[in-house]
């Protein structure tokens, strides 16, 4: 793995001669598609980066936003796929710890952590259910041990990730406005490594993971120490409240060649540095083995002479190491020297930048048809269907992964896992709510509206809670770029996403870009993954316990869009039909609706309805607060359809909220002023889910049999197969 | 009136505990370094959860050996209110503060969940306002939780009224379904499940009034009047 012939004779001419050994290592990990994002990084413009709340800063890894009160908020994401596939869980375990770093490096604390973890089929393929537990493991380690809460995520099983892992980790941090970090750096200053040891572990990673998965390259995977990232997460924040920092930057793909170059060229300075004064964990390694080690662990930081000291004491305290590794210049190179004998000699600009590319794309032919649908084998007994769908992995609880992540350490978790969003507070008495979320089955049949449904969901569920949507992180997964399809798969979803972006007035404030997501049996179906950010100024809605006579009201249609939906793929093993498709007006008026009688206090929940359906959403409800209910299918709002599209439709835009009787009147009117399409579909009590289509009873399922079946099934599937 | 919270290396629930003693109880509390030590006038003593060492050997095994540990040996002979929670507890143990020893939990995985503790001693400065088999719904949140001791030793603990808080239901495997104890004289008080995580009632989504009791009681014991 290196560089290509043409960006060989591309650096040549650049430099005006032949680079050095050490000099290609560092341009063949700064110019990797992992580094570089060279094949997506020209159309990443057109999503909208600004807005009122964004802070820009030069040189941050995350995105930071005004919550007020002198406070903000940070976040990123990032995905660990390649390493992942190998080994589930020092790959899930080293991403946790990168996004983590990213944080840091702000002068932000992190304080929550969301996981998105993708596998093939486990009910089938022992290999997927490996990768799974030991994905899990992974980020529960290693997230435990920080004491940071991992609070929200999903977990889902197609069969396009078969020998293969998505893990994405997002992170969240908090800090007051003034403590963030502004990349700076003066000449003279003193450039320090700061963290674990610097070791033969993880070299090439970046390049590893910037091409398709042949071999099982498992000495490219990092390894994980969660107790050094602990020290240094501490660390740095002593040292961030003594304001011995000028510039700080965590080391993730491509190692200290990623880390020198970038910060050379965000802060326009040059840095000279010595590879003999790196602390090593073996004592033979050569300069570019140094140079690209991806050994974890580790931050980058700038600072001066006096505030050295000071800087050592505390390192000396956590007994973490501090090597004062070179200095700045004002020559814009990237200097690397052993001893007195230099290695590397390069501009930063050429060596940060490389050359980016348009490539070209081509609709495939697949999508051509896929919306035709075939003639399904009639249903004759739903309520049998249900419980089967209900034990099925990617409908069932996920109780038993995030049962092993400490989501109430930091003790700022208002509402827990396993609801909607999860919802933070934070030191100004406002709430942040977040919730990532991703469906490669209907970005595979529509790109451009599978990726908007995602952001659109995603949105949704922070509202649901009561907040508004302020920031949004994508995270693009698709498979090579070099395939003109699948770049146009890629383009496809990122104007998708953009538009909804511009419209809705929801700043990108940061993302990743993976690419080259391949297995020999072929490339992942599109994966874009939103995480979206909400704020709530007063108060969260936080799920009151459903009780006999509640009512269930339903908001937003539902439409005949079940290409892509668990029911179709799941239930007829169908992939194919119709996309549900995001209307903007719709969307926007029933977001605001809900905003709007969550603040009124009216509702006593609010679940969103997406993943198989509203028979899904409705016994979620009944079985989380173990009640029954029943429900009328031909109230829905919405076309007259055939009973299994009304049951298991994906359509987006839709709410259920369940509310007292005595404010119904109220929210009925509110609903009505703002034109929103709605209808009381149900009412809570008994011991049954039951749904009905006018007389004819369609499902009918004792509450404490589902529940059993759906809280239990994924443990047992992983535990016993 | 003074509360040290003990910060040893890879210790993450210091912080919650320190807002919780200050912020919600307006107790006097100071963080203390492992390696530091602690004045011989402080009131009482909390060592916090966490993965001190990143639980390498055995969870809390090497911070039983930081200097700081002496000091806490020192106060608890004095009689001094001293509380380990999580990895405190495991400290505790690990130090022979108390009895038992902390073992991985049954289902060999992590657990985060809430669960009821059933109160079995109201005799100790920590729960000397609850009334015996109150009920205190809180969250657990480990991997080595598993209290074992042989059955000659749980005779003891009977015996001597050690047995501190014990699970409503199986939970974990723990011997007697045992959740926290305390040392002979009832001063020094370990527990596996998280109080500071459950007086406060906006994250507590049961009820926070039996978890503050852990707390009025030692401000009750140090005669504070809150």
């Amino acid at each position: 793995m290196s560089l290509e012939s043409r960006e060989l004779s591309e650096l040549k001419s650049k430099i005006g001669r032949d680079p050095t050994s050490t000099e290609l290592q560092i341009v063949a990990a700064e110019w990797s598609e992992h580094c570089s994002y060279k094949s997506s990084k020209k159309h990443l413009k057109m999503l909208p980066m600004t807005g009122p709340l964004v802070i820009n800063e030069k040189g941050y890894d995350s995105g930071v936003l005004d919550v007020g009160g002198g406070y903000v908020v940070t976040a990123h994401i990032e995905s660990h796929n390649h390493p992942s596939a190998v080994e589930p869980y020092g790959g899930a375990a080293t991403g946790v710890g990168g996004v983590v770093r990213d944080i840091l490096s702000a002068g932000t604390r992190p304080i929550a952590i969301f996981d998105g973890l993708r596998f093939g089929n486990i009910e089938k393929d022992k290999q997927a259910r490996w990768l799974f537990k030991n994905a899990v493991t992974g980020v529960a380690d290693y997230g435990n041990c920080l004491g940071i809460p991992t609070i929200g995520g999903e977990v889902e099983f197609d069969e396009c990730y078969q020998n293969y892992a998505l893990v994405d980790v997002a992170c969240v941090g908090f800090g007051k406005k003034e403590n963030l970090i502004k990349n700076h750096a003066k000449k003279g200053d003193v450039v320090v490594l700061l963290g674990g040891s610097t070791g033969r572990d993880g070299i090439g990673g970046s390049q590893f993971a910037s091409d398709s998965l042949e071999s099982e390259d498992r000495s490219a995977v990092q390894i994980p120490d969660p107790f050094i990232e602990k020290l240094i997460i501490d660390a740095i924040l002593e040292a961030r409240n003594e304001k011995l920092i000028h510039a700080l930057k965590d080391l993730g793909g491509g190692g200290l060649s990623c880390a020198i170059s970038e910060t050379a060229d965000a802060l326009d300075i040059g840095i000279e540095m010595d590879v003999d004064k790196v602390h090593t964990r073996e004592s033979d390694m050569r300069p570019d083995e140094i140079m690209v080690s991806e050994s974890q662990e580790r931050m980058l930081i700038i600072t001066n002479k006096t505030k050295l000291k000071k800087l050592q004491d505390i390192c000396k305290k956590f007994r973490i190491g501090c090597s004062v590794i070179g200095s700045v210049k004002f020559d814009n190179k990237v200097h690397v020297k052993k001893g007195k004998k230099t290695f590397a000699n390069l501009s930063a600009d050429i060596v940060a930048n490389a050359t980016l590319l348009d490539l070209p794309s081509k609709k495939p032919e697949y999508l051509k048809t896929i919306t035709q649908e075939k003639k399904f084998k009639p249903i004759t007994d739903y309520s049998k269907t249900m419980m089967k769908f209900l034990a099925s992995p990617n409908i069932a609880s996920k109780i038993w992964v995030y049962s092993q992540y400490d989501h109430e350490v930091g003790i700022r978790t208002v509402i827990k896992p396993g609801g909607d969003a999860s919802v933070l507070r934070l030191d100004n008495g406002k709430y942040l709510s977040v919730k990532i979320d991703g469906n490669p089955k209907q970005c595979y049949i529509n790109p451009r509206e599978g990726a908007i449904g995602c952001f659109e969901e995603a949105c949704r569920n922070v509202v649901c809670t009561g907040a508004k949507p302020i920031g949004m992180l994508d995270h693009l997964q698709f498979g090579s770029p070099k395939d003109p399809e699948i770049f146009w798969t890629f383009l496809e979803s990122l104007k998708g996403l953009t538009d909804f972006a511009k419209d809705f007035k929801i700043p990108c404030i940061g993302g990743k870009v993976s690419l080259y997501n391949e297995t020999p049996a072929g490339p992942i179906k599109p994966t874009p993954l939103i995480g979206i950010l909400g704020l709530i100024d007063k108060k969260p809605l936080v799920h009151q316990k459903i009780t006999k006579g509640d009512y269930l009201v339903m908001i937003g249609n539902t439409k005949d869009e079940l290409g892509g939906s668990e029911y179709f793929e799941y239930i007829h093993k169908f992939i194919g039909g119709t996309c549900p498709t995001v209307d903007f007006s719709e969307s926007k008026k029933n977001m605001k609706s809900v905003l709007e009688i969550i603040k009124q206090e009216l509702p006593k929940s609010v679940h969103d309805c997406s993943k198989g359906g509203l028979a899904v959403a409705v016994s979620e409800l009944c079985m989380i607060d173990q009640i029954g209910c029943k429900v009328s299918l031909d109230t829905v709002p919405g076309a007259k359809l055939p009973v299994d599209r009304i049951l298991f439709s994906e359509s987006h835009s839709r709410y259920l909220v369940t509310i007292e009787k005595k404010n119904i009147k109220k929210l009925e009117n509110i609903l009505k002023k703002n034109k929103v399409s709605f209808k009381t579909v149900g009412i809570f009590g008994g011991e049954k889910i039951q749904f009905s289509n006018g007389a004819k009873s369609i499902i009918d399922l004792r509450v404490d049999k589902a529940q059993k079946t759906w809280l239990n099934s994924l443990r047992d599937l992983v535990l016993h197969g | 009136m003074k509360v040290g919270v003990v910060v040893f290396p890879g210790s993450n629930c210091d912080r919650d505990m320190y807002h919780v003693l200050t912020d919600v109880f307006n107790l006097d509390a100071q963080y203390f370094w492992h390696e530091k030590s602690l004045p011989k006038n402080i009131d009482a003593v909390i060592l916090p959860g966490g993965f001190s060492y990143g639980d390498r050997l055995r969870a809390g095994v090497i911070a039983a050996h930081s200097p700081i540990i002496k000091d806490v040996q020192k106060l608890a002979d004095k009689g001094i209110p001293i509380l380990g929670v999580c990895n405190g507890f495991q400290i505790l143990v690990e130090s022979g503060l108390l009895p038992g020893v902390l073992l991985k939990n049954e289902s060999l995985n992590f657990m985060c969940e809430w669960t009821d503790l059933i109160v079995e001693n109201n005799q100790t400065p920590f729960t000397n306002q609850f009334k015996l088999n109150e009920k205190i719904p809180i969250p657990i949140a480990n991997g080595e939780g598993r209290y074992y001791v042989d059955d000659d030793v749980l005779k003891q603990l009977k015996k001597k009224n050690q047995i501190v808080f014990r699970y409503s239901k199986i939970v974990n495997g723990s011997s007697n379904r045992i959740a926290g104890v305390c040392n002979e004289s009832g001063n020094v008080v370990g527990m596996m499940p998280h109080p500071e995580r459950a007086v406060e009632s906006e994250i507590n989504p049961i009820d926070s009034k039996p978890s503050s009791k852990i707390f009025e009681s030692l401000l009750v014991k140090m005669g504070v009047n809150n």
